[in-house]
């Protein structure tokens, strides 16, 4: 933006980058730091841990935590690690993922080019939904399962983050296909296709963009979800992130820090793993999601 | 709402003849296909906010029961040391998290505006805690935190053997680790707003002050950094939105302790409702955070919708 070169001496403007590159690089170190000592916690052995320093590398490294981690630890009564959970969490993360970004582009599609009277009116009260602190939602929702059969269930989870992901998903179509000029549906009307027509063959191959940020949006914020797993799913059913805070707060014999690191990493991979190859879009739907916090 | 459906039918498509089944399907269609979430928002938001509105005027304790009770859970839950207890942590985490993030924010977005080389991946690397669970956040500062092994016997090995930083365990700091780490995760993605921000100003403004012999702080300071007031706006938005409902991050770092010293609103309504079989007192503790959630809230959804508003 400003360019400064012009307006100050050459010397001062040069010390100026450099401090500007070393604060910068400074703070590089801030943000890596925990994910620094997590991983070189979890490559430890205890006796390592004590004796060592808390930003020291391993004096041997060993992978033992991490297999411990995997399957072994003990988390509740069963002691067969955070393999468990892990899958757990695929098996409600990925259909909810889909059904709530195939009901979000529906509904986006609807809401922006076909729209009718009281859509508008719709849009907003779903919107809400984005808005309210699910505190207020969570007794009548046990409940709900509860009668429903599903409470405690893969199923159940799926339900609970179908319905309260759509009003995000529905966001991020709606406010996509705003930008897409109504002649074109128009013309395609006058030249006989319908509702489904238009929508798979001229909407949806424009979508992909906006497929990928809800896709991506609703992965991490699912994944990395805790509230909702740990009211609604109990024992074997629970998601990875309510079975990595029962692990670290188990207060029961040796606290092993190297295996509550490498639980934390297993639980952390798969939405690091999108930020690192989806970096792109994941700015992109935090920016137009954000409100959920 | 809904308009009343029937009469709803587009009328340029209906035409003077009869319509066949296969073109008034078509015409139904769009209803159709936002019928069930029309249907899920009414019972489960709207529906739900009632039933727990419903919840906090009665008795219920460990099972819901419908006998009308007044505000007497309201009574009882503002004459709560710990919802109060509560409410200051939220205060008080609310106002650090969302300065500090703000603070942090603005000034790597203005750092990271200058031509930087390597921009992009100093931006991923600011930006990746967001991607992270405030579970996996709150485990890995937990471990640093810690007393007997984290950062204070780190500092005392370098020679400083008085050195105490047992925030993590004493009630009365406790809930600023929990700043420390929220900071942490969010304010790259602050970053990431206000430099998006930032790329939107107008060069030409800026040249116009530079030739008018401005210096570089100046400008900022009283050129762009006011153009910034809608990042500022939606950025406070969601921060204080995070922090209302900072409950993972809270129960994963500090569980709420020691004893309740840093709970918060959100982990108070899961204790009494989930785990001390306090119904009553949980929905109308729920009810509260709806209410603050509002407050802060509506002016935003308000402005959001007028600006968002097609044509």
């Amino acid at each position: 933006m400003a360019d400064s070169s012009n307006t100050q001496t050459q010397g001062s403007s040069r010390f100026g980058r450099y401090l500007i590159y070393t604060l910068l690089g400074l703070v590089c170190l801030y943000y890596l730091m925990p994910l620094f000592i997590m991983l070189s916690t979890s490559l430890k052995t205890l006796d390592d841990i004590r004796t060592g320093s808390l930003v020291s590398l391993p004096a041997h490294v060993t992978f033992q935590p991490w297999l411990d981690a995997w399957s072994k630890a003990c988390i509740g009564v069963r002691c067969e690690g955070m393999s468990v959970y892990f899958w757990n969490s695929f098996r409600f993360v990925v259909p909810a993922v889909l059904i709530s970004t195939l009901a979000g582009a529906f509904n986006g599609y609807v809401l922006t080019l076909w729209r009718f009277r009281g859509s508008d009116i719709f849009f907003s009260a779903l919107m809400i939904g984005c808005f309210i602190p699910f505190q207020v939602i969570l007794l009548p929702m046990a409940r709900t399962l509860g009668e429903l059969g599903i409470f405690n269930t893969i199923s159940g989870l799926i339900f609970v983050h179908v319905v309260y992901g759509v009003s995000f998903t529905t966001l991020f179509f709606r406010n996509y296909y705003v930008t897409i000029p109504d002649e074109l549906v128009k013309a395609a009307r006058i030249d006989g296709a319908g509702f489904l027509r238009i929508f798979w063959r001229i909407i949806l191959p424009i979508s992909t963009p906006i497929v990928v940020v809800s896709i991506i949006w609703q992965f991490t914020q699912i994944w990395n979800d805790f509230l909702f797993g740990v009211v609604f799913s109990s024992g074997d059913h629970q998601p990875v992130t309510v079975a990595l805070n029962n692990l670290v707060n188990t207060s029961t014999g040796v606290i092993g820090y190297n295996v509550d690191m490498a639980a934390a990493i297993i639980a952390a991979l798969p939405t690091l793993f999108i930020y690192i190859v989806a970096g792109k879009y994941f700015v992109r739907g935090l920016t137009a999601g954000s409100v959920k916090g | 709402m809904l308009a009343s459906p029937p009469s709803a039918v587009d009328d340029t498509v209906r035409k003077p003849c009869r319509l066949s089944l296969s073109d008034r399907i078509e015409t139904w269609l769009p209803k159709i296909i936002l019928a069930p979430t029309f249907v899920v928002t009414l019972l489960f938001i709207y529906g739900f906010i009632l039933w727990t509105g419903c919840l906090s005027f009665t008795t219920s304790r460990m099972l819901p029961n419908y006998e009308f009770a007044g505000l007497s859970q309201y009574h009882a839950l503002f004459a709560n040391e710990r919802w109060w207890v509560a409410l200051k942590n939220l205060a008080l985490f609310g106002g650090l998290f969302i300065a500090g993030c703000l603070a942090i924010g603005l000034s790597l977005a203005i750092l990271l505006d200058q031509k930087i080389r390597g921009e992009g991946f100093i931006r991923s690397v600011y930006l990746y805690p967001m991607a992270l669970s405030f579970v996996v956040t709150g485990t890995a500062w937990k471990w640093m935190l810690n007393p007997g092994l984290g950062i204070e016997k780190l500092v005392r090995d370098f020679g400083f053997h008085n050195f105490t930083f047992d925030w993590l365990t004493n009630s009365e700091l406790s809930i600023y680790t929990v700043v420390i780490a929220g900071v942490w995760q969010s304010s790259g993605f602050i970053m990431a707003m206000f430099l998006a921000g930032l790329r939107g100003v107008d060069d030409s403004i800026i040249k116009a002050a530079q030739v008018d012999g401005a210096s570089l702080p100046v400008i900022y300071w009283r050129i762009i950094i006011p153009s910034l007031r809608p990042v500022f706006f939606s950025a406070f938005m969601i921060l204080s939105h995070i922090a209302i409902k900072s409950f993972d991050l809270v129960m994963a770092l500090t569980g709420g302790g020691p004893g309740f010293s840093s709970d918060t609103p959100a982990t108070f309504m899961y204790t009494f409702s989930f785990t001390r079989n306090q119904i009553g007192m949980g929905a109308a503790s729920a009810m509260m955070m709806l209410m603050i959630v509002a407050a802060v809230v509506v002016p935003f959804l308000y402005s959001e919708l007028r600006s968002s508003r097609r044509g």
